[in-house]
């Protein structure tokens, strides 16, 4: 149960944009996790809702975006999706040209992407 | 009044306070020389056992030093610094990992003479794998006793390793784990891990396990040079 920690990091930008933009109040909170990215969605929303009570974004819709797991091949080049990371065929190489170079392009990161709010 | 509705765009690394404090803490060891190695497991998979050894071994040509993460007492510092080498306790009070400002809180106490620093994260499989500490390298350990599904359960914690030591290997022969098993699905998982297959019991695999270490060492250093 990280997800909290991670929560107090994502309100220090909030409250930091927030007041950048002269913000009364922050109406909505759009996210991106990483399917790799080891955090919750779940958890992290709990988490969400009980940081935001008494901070600028007190009343704020949490949205979350779940960023799928992208590999890059490093031998051809090409963009390899994974559909499930926890499936028994998911394989760390590169189902084109069976290269093991692969490298991780995207899924592991955790994003504050947009904020909503009232001036 | 109607208030007013905007939307900013903000797209920033929700993890980026910790990512900037692990890159400077990463800097200054590695100007020192320092090798810096980030231990992650379940509790009671033989983190601070294998410490223990590795230490004994090294500790005549190198200094070693070991921060140890638990959310509560200061046990593990005190075993380390029974077999002589010195530790500094981190207590989370609670937190199920390692951050990299805890780190930074300390480091004013690490000698800059070190030629190792590890760095015992908290016993957990999955929260300290998304926090970047500053290490140069990262170890996840599994025991035979644990299981041996366990890579693909816990993904993340292998794929963001460097190397993978299966621990407590004398139980082996009494236990059904499939040391073949897991090293190829740890492999498919991450193609990069260096595996090795430590006892702590009988020394099974801890000579390569620090030869290992000081190849790491001469590397950067000369990467210093």
């Amino acid at each position: 149960m990280h997800e909290l920690s991670i929560v107090a990091d994502l309100f220090t930008i909030i409250e930091e944009k927030a007041s950048q933009a002269k913000a009364s109040r922050v109406t909505k909170v759009r996210v991106l996790i990483g399917e790799l990215s080891g955090v919750v969605p779940e958890l992290f929303r709990s988490a969400f809702n009980s940081y935001k009570k008494g901070t600028i974004a007190d009343r704020a819709r949490l949205e979350i975006k779940i960023t799928k797991v992208k590999f890059r091949c490093q031998s051809c080049g090409r963009e390899i999706r994974t559909r499930d990371i926890s499936a028994p065929d998911f394989s760390h190489s590169c189902p084109f040209c069976g290269s093991k170079e692969v490298e991780l392009i995207s899924g592991r990161d955790l994003y504050l992407e947009k904020l909503e709010i009232e001036t | 009044m109607e208030k007013r509705k905007k939307e900013v765009l903000v797209i920033e690394d929700i993890l980026g306070s910790n990512k900037k404090i692990a890159s400077s803490i990463r800097q200054k060891l590695e100007e020192k020389g320092i090798l810096a190695v980030n231990l992650l497991s379940s509790p009671g998979s033989g983190k601070t056992t294998l410490l223990e050894k590795i230490g004994l071994k090294l500790k005549d040509r190198y200094k070693v030093g070991v921060i140890e993460g638990d959310i509560e007492t200061e046990r593990d510092a005190e075993r380390i610094r029974k077999v002589g080498l010195p530790a500094w306790q981190i207590t989370t009070h609670g937190a199920c990992h390692l951050e990299a400002r805890m780190l930074a809180r300390l480091f004013d106490q690490i000698p800059a003479d070190l030629d190792f620093l590890f760095i015992e994260n908290v016993g957990n499989l999955v929260c300290p794998a998304s926090f970047d500490l500053g290490e140069r390298l990262r170890f996840v350990l599994l025991s035979v006793p644990e299981g041996d599904d366990k890579p693909r359960k816990y993904p993340e914690a292998f794929i963001t390793s460097h190397v993978f030591i299966i621990t407590k290997a004398d139980l082996l022969p009494h236990l059904p784990f499939d040391a073949n098993r897991v090293t190829q699905e740890a492999l498919e998982i991450n193609p990069k891990l260096e595996i090795f297959r430590t006892s702590a019991w009988n020394g099974e695999g801890l000579d390569n396990l620090c030869a290992f270490l000081e190849k790491k060492l001469q590397e950067l250093r000369a990467k210093n040079a």
